[in-house]
């Protein structure tokens, strides 16, 4: 039997580090809070190792029950933690990337007013992360579901007092309420036809049902109702509008919730729902169609996009495509490893972004940037390998995850030669679009300001964005202190080697008791012969990695004159694709505003002021009108009330002589 | 045998006598003539009582008609003592003058 290894402690440990931070902080020293902050998360990132350490020796899943939590006729629910090879991908993911960013933090939002108050919400955040990742059934890992978007919620608007932060956040917290919606009505459905929520025994519910069986369209509804929550929470078409303006948020945020961790949760929780896509081939192709189509989509927006975190915002809505495109196709491994290399690479990038931003005193326009190189060496050398890595360039860990990827979705049985040339399409405006943004950053000259000036132009500070070390306030940029630095290296050195453990399927084969379990049959045909298509196929995709780059270099290195005139020459379609094909307005046009209008004609006009509003003031006029006409009787005068006394009695004398006669 | 004037002239008598009261009580505007009002309401009671006691050979309705008078003289005594009182500040009588107290 298995030892108890005390799994509750990993989330709890985050959710006392947001008490305390979040109920003394205020009043306690910065170094306290981070003292507080960065135990509590780095215990849980501890704990997190030990369990790895300690897991060859278990035997899997490993389940440990807390308490009960909700009972309802045969309906249970309970407090209780799973944990299998995914939950242990997973729960290491969040940890380790997630102690990283909070050592980033300190440095990044160290002269913040609000010190305290970001550490409390980055804990809270990983809590709830923590408690999806580990939750043994549907509704915990809901709670923690709608946990990590009150956590993304608080920290998008985190600068709340900006109008645009504050919109931006309450956007997520409404877009993805239309996922959760989805998602719910999955629950029910899983409810009322396996009685239960958890994981163990809805996929014994489902594993003897199958495409040709009575449940296929019960099983098809699940799938796309759950594909639907995790395109709310993962950003995938067509909610993923609200990932764009979650930039709002401080820069480690982005990394931590919007490129590491929270946005990947969708794709954890299709690739732990594999058992029911497996049988669902339709809803298995829905999320392959969304996600190889958010996948292209996303990156033709990112061409054309100036601010530096904005590229990355649609880079990481491009990536987590690629991630739903491998489920899709049923390499729900695949998936899950480029998962990881993703949030070691696109963390690094948004941290290196949140150094660039720094180093240039909070400018986030990359037509304003260039030439940091010579500035910021540090955040220069990890950039260059995270861009390499994304680009999937050999041997860094972004190729080896993405072209795991791109294979499967060429030669699994759900696959299709379509996903993989527009996956290898994305692959090559993926490398464009990065290194696009590398050149910009980093090389030619600074266009800043303070480009002139050297010594005494104090323009460039002042932003909400701090910096650490009690820099004179020049103008020119300059390197982030050590704190941010280090957290950078390490990433770096994950996406290089990052990708190393899939090196011979090894990463698959670790995963492979949980997506074949119960997994249908697998037909492992014509292995040998793939050899060599797998090797072209790989050899096409770094090809337009190397186009991309090459591209790039062309466009914003060596002819630096030509993108305007591209620009130009295009006219509408790159009007259209800077203005992000008009979605936003779209949506604005389709939903936001018949339902603005809507509330107001109908439910404010109509329904508040003329139904409800006039009820109320209606009795009350009607109460003040009678008691004027009955006021009348009380005059004061005494002779008409003897009139009114005379007139009674006379009244009640008349009836008692008819009462009489009768 | 004698005969008796019967009860129902008695009652009659006394509702008309009670009805000139409370028409004088609401026509009136002298303070006196409302006082002689009231009493002239005491008095067609009174009558009634008298009736009563003399058609049901009971003296309950005589001893009441007592107290009746006693009561009356006593609010005689205080109400003309009010009205030269009112008389002698307000120099009016008409009621709808003394109207200090409303509002």
């Amino acid at each position: 039997m298995n030892p108890s290894l005390n799994l509750w402690l990993i989330p709890i440990l985050p959710l006392a580090g947001a008490a305390i931070n979040g109920f003394l902080g205020k009043k306690s020293s910065r170094t306290a809070v981070t003292t507080i902050a960065l135990f509590f998360s780095g215990a849980a990132f501890a704990m997190a190792l030990w369990v790895a350490v300690r897991f060859s020796s278990l035997s899997l899943p490993y389940e440990e029950y807390l308490a009960h939590w909700i009972r309802a006729g045969s309906f249970s629910a309970d407090f209780a933690f799973y944990l299998d090879q995914l939950s242990l991908v997973m729960l290491l993911v969040v940890t380790g990337v997630g102690f990283l960013i909070h050592i980033y933090s300190v440095g990044y939002m160290w002269d913040d007013p609000s010190y305290y108050r970001f550490f409390s919400y980055l804990n809270l955040f990983m809590f709830f992360m923590l408690t999806l990742v580990l939750a043994n059934n549907y509704l915990l890992m809901f709670i923690g579901w709608e946990g990590v978007g009150l956590a993304s919620y608080l920290l998008i608007g985190f600068w709340f007092t900006k109008d645009s932060a504050a919109s931006a956040g309450k956007k997520a917290f409404i877009v993805n309420r239309i996922g959760d919606f989805g998602f719910l009505i999955a629950l029910f459905l899983l409810i009322q036809h396996f009685g239960s929520l958890n994981f163990d025994a809805v996929f014994q519910g489902v594993v003897p049902l199958g495409p040709e069986t009575m449940g296929a369209g019960l099983l098809t509804a699940i799938g796309i109702l759950l594909m639907l929550g995790a395109c709310g929470k993962s950003a995938q078409i067509p909610l993923y509008i609200w990932l764009p303006d979650a930039m709002e948020g401080p820069t480690p945020v982005s990394a931590l919730i919007h490129a590491a961790t929270m946005v990947t949760a969708g794709v954890y929780m299709v690739s732990r729902s594999h058992v029911i896509f497996d049988r669902a081939p339709i809803a298995l192709s829905v999320v392959a169609i969304i996600g190889t189509l958010t996948a292209f989509f996303a990156a033709t927006i990112g061409i054309a996009q100036t601010d530096i975190k904005k590229v990355l915002a649609y880079s990481t809505v491009s990536q987590l495509g690629y991630m739903f495109m491998a489920c899709g196709v049923g390499a729900f491994s695949a998936g899950i490893f480029h998962l990881m290399t993703h949030a070691f690479f696109k963390g690094l990038l948004f941290l290196g972004a949140g150094s660039v931003i720094h180093a240039v005193g909070g400018e986030q326009d990359m037509r304003k940037m260039g030439g940091l190189r010579l500035y910021a060496p540090w955040t220069f050398l990890t950039m260059t390998i995270a861009t390499l890595a994304i680009a999937g360039i050999p041997p860094l860990s972004g190729f080896f995850s993405k072209d795991e990827i791109l294979w499967r979705a060429y030669s699994s049985e759900h696959g299709s030669w379509i996903f993989w040339s527009i996956g290898v399409l994305t692959a090559f405006i993926t490398s464009f679009y990065m290194f696009r943004l590398w050149f910009l950053t980093f090389l030619g000259d600074y266009r800043g300001v303070g480009a002139v000036e050297t010594a005494g132009y104090g323009g460039g500070h002042g932003s909400a964005h701090g910096h650490g070390n009690g820099h004179d306030g020049h103008g020119l940029p300059h390197e982030s202190p050590m704190v941010m630095i280090v957290p950078l290296a390490i990433l770096a050195v994950l996406s290089f080697v990052g990708g190393w453990v899939g090196i011979g399927n090894r990463f698959e084969n670790f995963l492979a008791p949980v997506f074949h379990a119960g997994a249908v049959a697998i037909t492992e045909t014509a292995a040998e012969t793939a050899g060599h298509l797998e090797l072209y196929l790989m050899l096409v995709s770094v090809a337009a990695a190397f186009l991309g780059l090459y591209l790039a270099y062309l466009l914003y290195h060596k002819r630096e004159d030509l993108p305007q005139k591209i620009a130009d020459s295009l006219g509408s379609l790159y009007q259209t694709v800077v203005h992000k094909y008009y979605i936003d307005e779209l949506y604005a046009a389709l939903f936001v505003k018949p339902l603005i209008d809507g509330s107001t004609r109908i439910l404010w006009h109509d329904v508040d002021q003329k139904v409800i509003d006039a009820a109320v003031n209606e009795s009350a006029d009607g109460a003040r009108h009678a008691s004027d006409e009955v006021r009348q009787m009380q005059s004061g005068n005494i002779r008409s009330y003897a009139g009114w006394i005379a007139a009674g009695s006379a009244a009640v004398i008349a009836f008692m002589i008819w009462m009489g006669v009768r | 045998m004698t005969s008796y004037v019967p009860l129902s002239y008695y009652l009659l008598l006394s509702g008309f006598l009670f009805a000139c009261g409370v028409a004088g009580f609401l026509i009136k505007r002298n303070i006196i003539s409302i006082f002689m009002s009231i009493e002239l309401m005491l008095n067609g009671v009174n009558l009634s009582f008298v009736a009563f006691a003399a058609h049901w050979h009971a003296l309950d309705g005589q001893i009441f008609v007592f107290f009746v008078m006693v009561v009356a003289a006593a609010e005689a005594a205080v109400g003309l003592a009010i009205i030269i009182a009112v008389y002698r500040t307000r120099e009016t009588l008409n009621v709808d003058q003394v109207n200090l107290l409303k509002l």
